[in-house]
């Protein structure tokens, strides 16, 4: 019983993680008014380079390379649809589709697989010395992948930054009354262009979490709809980190029931329901059945400096 | 009296000449950005298959010619086209209200699943039980649209989380169902197979293609009716053009939302009943999303959010990944090349503002008046 819990809290931890480094992404672009749903797109080159980037030299250079190409595609969504003004919707379509076909071109010309990249060395496990020992918490927090740590200390900094930093006040502002901002000296484009940077980031980290730490290789299509699942976390969350990472973990907990239903007998639940639980929680989060949750006013908008 | 009736006569005629040009510029944009970002499309994919050491006109004559070689593959591409024209119908229908239906695999996905359920569960003459059947998907689809429209209109939620929210929805509850309650006896993931009243009939036994490209060129005319024809039609693209004026001058914003969003929906759910009644003849367990919906996306973009636009742009997506699978086995070019080329041409045709942008700008250079478009 004990031992179950363990596994279902660890479980729950390690699946949240991608989510919870998503929907910071997702949250610092939608805090600035540019919506990501490029989010899926960048998590599944991220995964890509990370996996490529353990094959070649070592995993963590894996991961600083997830990062940055995470952040160099984050800015392509950022000139198409700040600079472009190209509607938000349609550039991270396209940008989602584009890592589709990318990563599955280039897992055929590197390693000649359609399915799946060989096995690469993992990020491995940090272990929390004295926590380790504490029972059940030792067996949760003791032993995880190095993106559970990550995640949880970004979302504090994040936090910090968000709301207590003059820095994270602009990126509020630019995102709720751009016309405002601009009128008080907030350069309106350059902080976008700054946040969703700061989303491909996120979300590059994200997918590196899911290639060499959740696994040691690259799946096709391997983010499965994990971008969209971090966009949920962040609306349920309220546009805030402590609230992504909530959600997050409630939205990793249903994951990780479906995983280990069959070992801990919860086997009349349908493991589809609980799959799709996170999206209906977010509906009605959003329908305020569960309290509302409102984005932030200028969120879509692009911005047109008026020409006086 | 005369002199002042007669300037304004002229102002008049001055205005409408300017809207008319306007208007034929406009329609130049409108035709010559699709075809810049196609182009652009094939060349990005022709560098990246000079990448890996293939020639690409090669592999874009192998293109052409699995779709218009021969008879066998014209058809196989209109397979592939049917549901990229009801899915980029519905996203196009959806854009003339001003709402983005990203929906559309979600709603393929209802209605396969209610098509297929209608065509096993009841034993029917022919001329009852396929309309019954597609009726029934076109319902499914529909509500599943409606419920995003409802929500938009009703709360203010954004369409776009909504519909998101609703495509994996659909895939899981369509997932328990064929492979739990509705699931066929034996090792398959899938409903039991439909009677022959409720499939769409084939052209000739040996070849895949079936009515539904009818069906569909049918539905195309009768959205082009609907938008420009009936006054519904005209408070879609009223609102569409400015919710806040349509809605001051009397029009029911509201209710046309959750409408036109039915509407989206169900044509999106089109695209799955005709995959169901006229190719695979059941509803097969979905392990991720088909793309119709967000194909359908590219192909409302390329066609213009005009149905005739839409039909064109459908086939150019229908040749493309028809072609793909080619490309793969005859010239070594990885199939993935063309979900570049079809990202590629969306982000094009996204940017039609730096288009319009650059070309101020060539005309200033060039001395003439900047116009205010």
């Amino acid at each position: 019983m004990l031992a179950n819990l363990t596994a279902l809290l660890s479980t729950t931890l390690r699946m949240a993680t991608p989510l919870i480094l998503a929907a910071l992404g997702g949250m610092f672009s939608e805090r600035s008014g540019v919506i990501n749903i490029a989010l899926e797109g960048i998590m599944l080159i991220g995964a890509f380079t990370a996996m490529a980037g353990s094959y070649f030299f070592s995993p963590w250079i894996g991961v600083l390379a997830a990062v940055i190409v995470g952040m160099i595609i984050a800015a392509a969504h950022a000139l198409v649809s700040i600079s472009f003004r190209a509607d938000q919707i349609v550039s991270g379509t396209a940008i989602n589709i584009f890592a589709a076909g990318i990563t599955g071109f280039l897992l055929r010309l590197i390693f000649g697989d359609a399915g799946q990249s060989p096995s690469v060395q993992d990020v491995g496990t940090w272990k929390i010395p004295f926590i380790k020992d504490i029972p059940v918490i030792g067996g949760v927090f003791g032993e995880q992948i190095p993106f559970v740590y990550i995640a949880l200390i970004l979302v504090a900094v994040s936090y910090w930054i968000l709301f207590k930093t003059p820095f994270g006040l602009r990126i509020r502002s630019v995102g709720e009354h751009p016309a405002a901002a601009d009128s008080v000296g907030i350069n309106v484009i350059g902080m976008r262009y700054i946040a969703v940077i700061m989303s491909g980031f996120f979300a590059g980290l994200a997918g590196a979490s899911l290639s060499i730490g959740l696994l040691d290789l690259f799946v096709k299509n391997m983010s499965s709809g994990r971008g969209f699942i971090a966009l949920a976390a962040m609306i349920f969350g309220r546009w805030t980190p402590q609230g992504a990472m909530l959600a997050a973990l409630l939205f990793g907990f249903a994951d990780a029931l479906q995983m280990l239903a069959q070992t801990i007998g919860l086997t009349f639940v349908p493991r589809q329901f609980l799959l799709m639980a996170p999206y209906i929680l977010t509906i009605l989060a959003l329908t305020g059945v569960i309290g509302r949750s409102t984005p932030p006013a200028a969120d879509g908008d692009p911005y047109i400096k008026e020409e006086v | 009296m005369k002199k002042w009736k007669g300037a304004i006569k002229l102002v008049d005629k001055d205005i409408s000449e300017k809207k008319a040009k306007y208007l034929q510029k406009q329609n130049l944009v409108d035709f010559i950005v699709p075809i810049i970002s196609i182009i652009a499309g094939l060349i990005v994919g022709a560098i990246f298959m000079l990448i890996i050491g293939a020639e690409p006109i090669k592999a874009y004559i192998v293109l052409w010619n699995s779709s218009f070689g021969s008879l066998r593959g014209f058809g196989e591409m209109l397979v592939n086209t049917v549901p990229l024209i009801f899915t980029g119908l519905a996203v196009a229908f959806g854009f003339k209200i001003g709402l983005f239906n990203i929906g559309g695999d979600g709603q393929f996905l209802v209605s396969y699943l209610a098509a297929a359920y209608i065509g096993y569960m009841f034993q029917l003459p022919m001329y009852i039980h396929l309309p019954f059947a597609l009726v029934a998907g076109i319902i499914a689809g529909g509500i599943w649209g409606g419920i995003a429209g409802y929500l938009k209109a009703k709360l203010g939620i954004h369409e776009v989380i909504t519909t998101i929210m609703f495509n994996y929805i659909a895939l899981h509850l369509v997932g328990y169902f064929t492979s739990g309650p509705l699931k066929a006896e034996g090792p398959l993931p899938a409903t039991p197979k439909i009677f022959d009243t409720a499939k769409l009939p084939r052209f000739v036994p040996t070849m895949r293609i079936h009515y539904g490209i009818f069906l569909a060129l049918a539905v195309a005319v009768l959205i082009y009716y609907i938008l420009w024809k009936t006054t519904f039609g005209y408070e879609v693209r009223a609102t569409g053009q400015n919710p806040d004026a349509a809605q001051f001058g009397g029009i029911n914003v509201a209710r046309n939302m959750v409408l036109a969003m039915f509407i989206s929906g169900a044509l999106a759910g089109l695209a799955g009943s005709t995959q169901a009644l006229g190719l695979e003849y059941r509803a097969y367990q979905p392990f991720g999303f088909v793309g119709y919906g967000f194909t359908g996306i590219a192909v409302a973009l390329v066609g213009k959010g005009h149905p005739l636009g839409v039909v064109l742009g459908a086939l150019l997506f229908g040749v493309l990944s028809r072609g793909a699978m080619m490309m793969q086995s005859m010239v070594g070019v990885p199939k993935e090349v063309i979900e570049i080329i079809q990202a590629i041409i969306i982000m094009f045709i996204a940017s039609e503002y730096i288009f319009k942008y650059l070309a101020r700008k060539w005309r200033e250079r060039k001395g003439g008046v900047a116009d205010a478009s």
